[in-house]
């Protein structure tokens, strides 16, 4: 059997754990930069608040109902993140870290009343971390993520949803239109309209033979896994990722070179330390920057840089987005945001080297080991290069942030005594 | 929660010491203080109505949220919205401070009293930090 467990409004129940009085109450998250409402508690959620929507749009509604309102606090979510998965190896060693807030757990050749242990599997993590989960049961990836969408929309399921027998995933999928089905996006619920497949059931008595010849492998392979039959596997290690982008926006719009420059280098930086830590090399650069598309004369602009030879210093790095973004400035402008992406990555292990240009020094790749070692131990910033700047005020705004409770000394929670 | 490990030799060259076959695993006093850290969170204590138990403002403490709360076990509940943490007194159904000044804290019947975690153990400082 396959457990999926989804943590219920993560980064807003993450905000919860130490604050009792929030529970129960209103809260919202918002995306970097508060830009967004990124999460909502349910109380949020009835009032109205939609999923995404403009902050500015929706904070007079905010303050008029006191909704409790955060920046995202990510050294929080990581770190309560991290406490799900731990607590659920206990359950079975096999966990896949599908993302930030959802796990799958692998208990294959256990045998249990399901539903009495995904109820324990829920309380646990209530008991121990103060995470509201829904949790889904069944044999395979696809029915296990249909089971927890029931554990979360049906009343009576309160949570837990096993669906260990096929008179049960079938009973569900007649009740789940087609696109509720993982993987099932908007252009193929049109096309499996063409061929009458309305409800998930309705897919899963289709001929994945004919389906996988006249779409795609993948809707074979979805069919089998609505009727029991895993396709998918857990995969516990994550792949190495194929680019890695470090993209955001200014606290407020910038007209002058050097805050950008500043900023461009703090994200150079940050993406090179991703790299550095799947242990890959870049061979080219995407670098943007472009004004905001709400005002008038909306400018944006990018370019692809190659580097000299594969890489994973900052400091190639940041120079050559230093470059970059100082041919796609324009004076006059009110940029908004810029980015960086690490487009061609290579394993370090491949990193071949030319005859005619010396790759990377090994001095390089040790003084920026140096760094992430130095960073690692004292905290993320430690040590960077003065390009960033010492005062940014370019900085994202982050008006709303919650203490890092359990990463930062001088925030723990505080306890009356 | 890493501490570091109390000690940690490197020997360069030469003989090979004799005491390597007898090393044993350094002693962790986050082994020896948290059992399941992922349930388990680090607080402040502010205030002084636990000063009876040693526990005195600004001390650090140990709570964990997997144990079973016990008559007598310090614990922190979450009262009126707050984190504070007191004595259980499951037999009279109370909370108890230790410290003359303050007044149980009665639980009345029907009354949802949220445990948050058992104190296993508080840290003193005995140099201001």
């Amino acid at each position: 059997m396959l457990v999926l467990v989804d943590c219920n409004s993560c980064y807003a129940s993450c905000e919860q754990i130490f604050r009792p009085d929030l529970r129960g109450r209103p809260v919202v998250v918002l995306s970097n930069n508060d830009g967004f409402v990124v999460a909502r508690s349910k109380e949020a959620k009835l009032l109205g608040i939609g999923d995404l929507e403009p902050f500015f749009k929706v904070q007079h509604l905010l303050r008029a109902h006191r909704v409790a309102i955060f920046s995202s606090n990510y050294p929080l979510y990581g770190d309560i993140s991290h406490r799900v998965m731990t607590t659920l190896r206990e359950f079975g060693p096999n966990v896949e870290v599908y993302s930030i807030d959802e796990m799958f757990l692998d208990l294959h050749g256990l045998q249990e009343d399901w539903s009495d242990y995904g109820r324990k599997i829920r309380n646990t993590l209530w008991r121990n971390i103060r995470m509201p989960v829904g949790v889904g049961i069944a044999p395979s990836k696809t029915l296990a993520k249909l089971a927890n969408r029931a554990a979360k929309k049906i009343p009576k399921c309160d949570g837990v949803c096993a669906l260990d027998t096929p008179e049960k995933w079938q009973w569900m999928q007649r009740r789940t239109a087609v696109n509720d089905v993982w993987g099932i996006g908007r252009r193929l619920t049109k096309r499996l309209a063409d061929f009458g497949i309305e409800t998930a059931y309705d897919l899963a008595q289709a001929n994945p033979k004919i389906l996988r010849r006249r779409i795609n492998v993948n809707i074979e392979r979805t069919i089998e896994e609505l009727n029991g039959i895993p396709c998918l596997g857990l995969e516990e290690e994550p792949p190495a990722k194929k680019q890695i982008y470090c993209t955001r926006s200014f606290g407020e719009k910038l007209t002058g070179l050097p805050p950008i420059l500043q900023a461009a280098t703090l994200y150079a930086s940050r993406a090179a330390e991703k790299l550095r830590a799947q242990k890959s090399l870049v061979k080219s650069i995407h670098v943007f920057l472009h004004t905001s598309p709400h005002e008038p004369n909306y400018y944006s602009c990018s370019v692809v840089v190659q580097t000299p030879y594969p890489t994973d210093d900052t400091r190639v790095i940041v120079r050559l987005v230093r470059e970059a973004i100082a041919d796609l400035y324009r004076p006059g402008c009110r940029f908004m945001k810029a980015g960086v992406g690490l487009i061609e990555i290579i394993p370090r292990a491949l990193g071949q080297r030319d005859l005619f240009t010396p790759g990377q020094s090994l001095r390089a790749g040790q003084t920026m080991q140096a760094m992430d070692r130095i960073n690692k131990k004292f905290g993320r910033g430690t040590l960077f290069l003065g390009a960033e700047g010492i005062q940014k005020k370019w900085k994202m705004r982050q008006a709303f942030t919650s203490p890092a409770y359990t990463t930062r000394w001088g925030d723990l929670p505080r306890v009356v005594t | 929660m890493k501490l570091s490990p109390l000690y940690g030799h490197g020997i360069a060259c030469g003989f090979p010491s004799p005491a390597d076959d007898h090393k044993e695993a350094a002693l962790s006093l986050d082994e020896h203080l948290i059992s399941k850290p992922a349930a388990t969170f680090m607080a402040r204590a502010n205030g002084d109505s636990m000063m009876g138990l040693g526990i005195f403002d600004k001390d650090l403490l140990i709570v964990d949220r997997s144990l079973t709360p016990a008559h007598g076990d310090v614990v922190v509940v979450a009262l009126d919205g707050q984190l504070t943490c007191k004595v259980l007194d499951q037999q009279q159904g109370r909370l108890l401070s230790a410290n003359d000044d303050y007044a149980p804290i009665p639980i009345w019947e029907g009354q949802e009293l949220i445990v948050e975690g058992v104190v296993k153990a508080s840290v003193r400082y005995h140099r201001p930090r």
